[in-house]
């Protein structure tokens, strides 16, 4: 089940536009992959993401992830529950499992991104 | 004699089951001009027995801590290793097993290894322990790099007073990682707080120290740590671990790292190796923390068990990013240490503790009144002191060794302005009459 | 058969051992200061006959070379000789300060001394220090030789070391932790080094290329020569990870295929225990152009005898607060004497038949994605077993129930499913057939009852951990409640 409202990462990172905000996320493809989620490494609020750049690391027990940004941006929100719940992100990768919300600098980047179809095809042929 | 149990029969009946009719057709991988075309250069072989006597004989040329009454510490240390060590030690349950990957089959490597981080938390004042690492000289060197990570700073301030074999390693790595390390002054043989609060600047990753430091004497440490932190550095503290029977621990006085050579706990010396690298630090900075760790968890019915875990720091993981590239601890040698304390105990380390302050200071009491001879250590000391010797270090010594005792260290090697002073270490195993030998020794 | 913590065991007023007072009566207080005292000392207090039956009772729960068969791949856990540890215990080993005279030592560095002369025969190399004190140890202390010499020559400007992506985590970490930025290639289809791929990444920035030979993959590089050529070419550095001596002692050495520097680990190679992962110990050799760089102090001979060698100007420093572990390379040393010249090449001889042996057994039952031969080791799949939801974690836990340790599972990183089986010489055709028994009734298993091997093992002290929770939990020491 891939959400409709969402764009995508050929990284496997999902984001939500919100006017100039966008929230972020990795998919329930992802998840997956990476088994129980143990622990996230994640900006600070204030600090600034870059599109294709690395923002931060997802661990399951046996791997760790990179986290690739979708867009620019600065962070305006990080869910501090994952903290103490990782596991928000296998559980509800879509929902409770999102990870920052970022203040985009260049909304049209948005448009590089994925589309649930595209993703969905991409996932697939992996 | 290979230890190998196949027979001319069984070779040939493995090999005629695959096809083959000669070892050699096995190695066709290897060209054969990258072959050796001659033996190796090899003594042996040589029968049990023969292997036996041969080492016996070349251990009769060693003069031995059981021969000889030792004086000598320095990082190294003659402390009583119980009979229940050796025992536990020598189950081959444990010392032929490998890494506990296969928690099921393992429960007896990770549990104790889980007691070991406990005992080493609880000595030291700490929240997490690591399952060790090679040697308290690794260990610091390790401690600064993960301050570097923390911080985010690039320069390890580490007192001149900490043992030279662990700063030359530290340098060592310091010079290949890409760090700076710079060394803070003494005042006689404690460190100058002076001279290291003016050398902390918001460069400063950690300030390093030893309490009791190499010349055994107590730093000021609640001040060296309270310099640390008010610019923003780690304070990371090397410490002895049966000092710790009676000495405030480390966490106590805000360290942030601290570090041990385990050595003393249940190991005995050999030549200065193997070895045992304690590691703790404070709960925050566990997933910058480098080596092996041990969790307590639940299997899916509920049993308690324990495994490996935030294993994900680790080389074989995380790679090169991993936060060390140490691969093994020194799981033997942590065990010997849990089965030490634990037959101790509270009052047995309490015991050891003050056995050894109190024959080292009994001691000192005695050679200050020798002519000569001068107490350096007029601050508070552990089992170690320094004294001024009216002639060489060297020439002690070899009168010493020829009365059946090994003398102390000389400073005159790592400190040139302390030519002429002697590193004494007296510890529990020391009796009043090797005491009293020593002291006729330097007398005469 | 849950085991409760030493802790919980605790009785106030018990102890382990009995010191006699000393006669002496200053107080603490007097000696260390008020101020100095801790107020507690939160260690368990329990009698000697409890510490006893505590640890004994937690050995039982392990699994040892001694209890059976344990082919774990790359780690050659061989038979571990008994009569080695009789001699490392010998007080004349033991009891050493490190700090002693080197005239009251003479026995123990004739011992090291001879020691390096086996480990440089036994690679093909010129010079060897002993002192690190485990294989990873050594590969750090060898970058660091590496690093010195091109500030030497001054070609500092080499900040890359090349891995190959079939390579020990080790290798890509301890470059790393030396400053280098790390560059891993694709292994060529037949499982060893691409050299095309090789010769593209190769540039005078490159400081280093580390291999593994025989590589993870229980193969042996037969390019190496041409490799060696290539890395030298381009002004860099090849260095050996000797993890796999084990295939081929006598029969070839890594220094004359033209590495420059090597690690050995004595607790694969040379049968030292593993202790239940450590002491090891990994010394390294090197060229002759390399030997200036080593870590001091190395054992030296004059018409003195022997002595601790510190002046080496150009050495790299210190990587040991002392020398090593002594007591591995005792165990190590003895162990050589006794095979001999011969003794170690038919180690490696039969080491080599029984895992092609083996793998010849199993290669109808699983996936073998290199092929049917190999050097001391080989690398299975369960690939095929994996659509009946069959992983390779399970086989290795239902091998459990079989009375195996199970072979090392997912490494190397490129074989999906990887089973990694080193069988090494010290086990008899009946083990291996027992083993390869057990394997192939697993595989059956597999499509007839997977449920039986997903839900493995089922004897055992505890089941399958909750790796998750302890993670999440990091409850990493214990605490009143628990």
């Amino acid at each position: 089940m891939i959400p409709e409202d969402l764009r995508y990462t050929s990284t496997h990172e999902w984001l939500r536009v919100d006017d100039d905000l966008a929230t972020i996320g990795i998919t329930d493809h992802a998840q997956e992959e990476l088994g129980d989620i143990v622990y996230l490494e994640l900006p600070e609020v204030g600090s600034t993401v870059t599109a294709g750049h690395v923002f931060g690391s997802v661990e399951s027990v046996k791997t760790v992830s990179d986290l690739t940004a979708p867009v620019s941006g600065e962070v305006l929100e990080v869910n501090e529950e994952l903290t103490d719940s990782p596991d928000l992100v296998n559980e509800e990768s879509y929902g409770g499992g999102w990870m920052i919300i970022v203040k985009m600098e260049i909304p049209s980047e948005v448009e590089e991104l994925l589309t649930p179809e595209q993703y969905e095809k991409f996932v697939e042929e992996q | 004699m290979t230890y190998v149990p196949n027979t001319d029969n069984d070779r040939a009946a493995m090999l005629s089951a695959m096809g083959l009719n000669d070892l050699s057709q096995l190695f066709d991988q290897v060209p054969d001009n990258l072959k050796l075309q001659r033996d190796l250069k090899i003594p042996g072989p040589l029968g049990e027995m023969h292997v036996r006597s041969y080492a016996a004989e070349l251990a009769a040329q060693n003069a031995n801590l059981d021969g000889y009454a030792s004086f000598m510490g320095g990082g190294i240390y003659d402390h009583y290793v119980p009979s229940t060590v050796a025992a536990i030690t020598g189950r081959s349950e444990f010392y032929t097993a490998y890494t506990p990957y296969q928690p099921e089959i393992s429960q007896g490597t990770l549990q104790t290894i889980f007691e070991f981080q406990t005992m080493v938390t609880r000595l030291m004042g700490m929240e997490v322990a690591n399952a060790s690492m090679y040697d308290a000289a690794s260990a610091l060197a390790e401690a600064a790099i993960m301050a570097s990570g923390v911080t985010g700073r690039h320069q390890w301030l580490v007192s001149e007073c900490v043992n030279p074999a662990y700063r030359a390693v530290m340098r060592t790595y310091a010079w290949a990682s890409g760090y700076e390390m710079v060394e803070a002054g003494r005042d006689g043989i404690q460190t100058c707080a002076e001279s290291l609060a003016q050398m902390i600047s918001d460069k400063t990753a950690c300030v390093v120290v030893q309490n009791p430091n190499f010349m055994g004497a107590l730093e000021s440490v609640t001040e060296l740590g309270e310099a640390a932190h008010a610019h923003g550095a780690l304070y990371v503290v090397c410490c002895d671990p049966i000092s710790l029977g009676l000495l405030k621990p480390p966490g106590e006085y805000g360290a942030d790292i601290c570090v041990a050579e385990g050595q003393s706990l249940g190991i005995h010396p050999s030549y200065g190796g193997p070895l045992l690298g304690l590691f703790a630090c404070r709960k925050q900075l566990v997933r910058q923390m480098p080596g092996r760790l041990v969790g307590a968890t639940t299997d899916y019915e509920g049993r308690r068990g324990y495994t490996l875990t935030l294993q994900t720091r680790e080389q074989h993981i995380r790679r090169a990013k991993a936060s060390s590239n140490i691969c093994t601890n020194q799981a033997l040698c942590a065990l010997a240490a849990t089965v030490y304390l634990a037959t101790l105990g509270k009052a047995g380390l309490r015991h050891v503790a003050t056995e050894c302050a109190r024959r080292a200071h009994h001691s000192a009491d005695l050679i200050s009144r020798l002519a000569g001879y001068r107490i350096e250590s007029h601050m508070k000391f552990f089992k170690e002191f320094v004294v001024k010797c009216p002639v060489s270090v060297a020439e002690i010594n070899r009168k010493l060794f020829a009365n059946g005792i090994i003398g102390g260290i000389d400073l005159g090697a790592h400190y040139p302005d302390l030519a002429g002073h002697m590193l004494l270490c007296v510890t529990e195993t020391r009796t009043t009459d090797q005491i009293g030998a020593l002291v006729e020794g330097l007398r005469s | 058969m849950n085991e409760p913590t030493i802790f919980e065991r605790s009785v106030s007023g018990r102890t382990g051992v009995y010191f006699q007072e000393s006669g002496l009566d200053s107080t603490m207080t007097q000696i260390l200061g008020e101020e100095n005292l801790r107020h507690d000392l939160p260690l368990p207090e329990v009698s000697q006959v409890d510490v006893i039956r505590h640890y004994t009772r937690l050995s039982a729960m392990n699994y040892g070379v001694d209890s059976g068969f344990y082919p774990l791949g790359s780690c050659t856990m061989k038979y571990n000789p008994k009569i080695h540890e009789e001699i490392a215990a010998m007080p004349g080993f033991s009891r050493l300060h490190p700090n002693q005279q080197a005239e009251s030592c003479q026995g123990i560095l004739r011992m090291l001394f001879e020691m390096q002369c086996f480990v440089q025969e036994i690679t093909g190399m010129d010079a060897v220090t002993l002192q690190p004190a485990a294989g990873a140890h050594g590969e750090l202390t060898a970058l660091m030789v590496f690093k010195r010499h091109f500030e030497r020559v001054g070609e500092r400007h080499r900040r890359i070391v090349i891995v190959p992506d079939s390579s020990h985590g080790t290798n890509p970490a301890t470059a790393a932790r030396c400053g280098y930025e790390v560059i891993q290639i694709t292994s060529g289809t037949d499982g060893r080094v691409d050299i095309a791929r090789l010769r593209e990444q190769l540039s005078d920035e490159t400081a280093a290329v580390m291999l593994t030979n025989p590589n993870t993959l229980g193969l042996f590089e037969t390019q190496i020569a041409e490799i060696a050529d290539l890395v030298h070419k381009a002004g860099a550095l090849l260095y050996c990870d000797g993890a796999n001596m084990n295939a081929i002692m006598g029969i070839h050495r890594p220094g004359d295929a033209g590495f420059d520097a090597m690690h050995l680990n004595l607790h694969k190679t040379f049968s030292t225990p593993h202790g239940g992962g450590g002491p090891g110990s990994g010394p390294i050799a090197v060229k002759d152009f390399l030997a200036s760089y080593l870590p001091v102090p190395v054992v030296a001979q004059n018409e003195d005898g022997y002595y601790l060698n510190y002046d080496l100007p150009d050495s790299i420093g210190a990587v040991h607060s002392f020398y090593g572990n002594i007591g591995m390379i005792v165990r190590a040393f003895a162990y050589i004497i006794s095979l001999g010249a011969n003794g170690l090449r038919e180690v490696s001889e039969n080491a080599v038949l029984n895992a092609n042996y083996l793998l010849s057994k199993v290669s109808d039952s699983y996936e073998v994605p290199y092929g049917t031969k190999c050097m001391h080791e080989f690398v299975a799949s369960a690939v095929r077993q994996k659509p009946r939801g069959v992983k390779a974690l399970d086989i290795a836990k239902r091998l459990i129930d079989f009375g195996f340790h199970p072979p090392t599972i997912y490494f190397p990183l490129i074989v999906p499913e990887a089973l990694m089986v080193e069988p090494t010489e010290t086990e008899s055709i009946e083990s291996l057939n027992a083993f390869a028994d057990a394997l192939n009734a697993i595989a059956k298993e597999a499509e007839v009852s997977p449920e039986m091997v997903t839900s493995a093992p089922h004897h055992t002290p505890v089941g399958r951990l909750n790796e998750a929770a302890a993670a999440r939990n990091m409850e990493l020491t214990w605490t009143v409640g628990d």
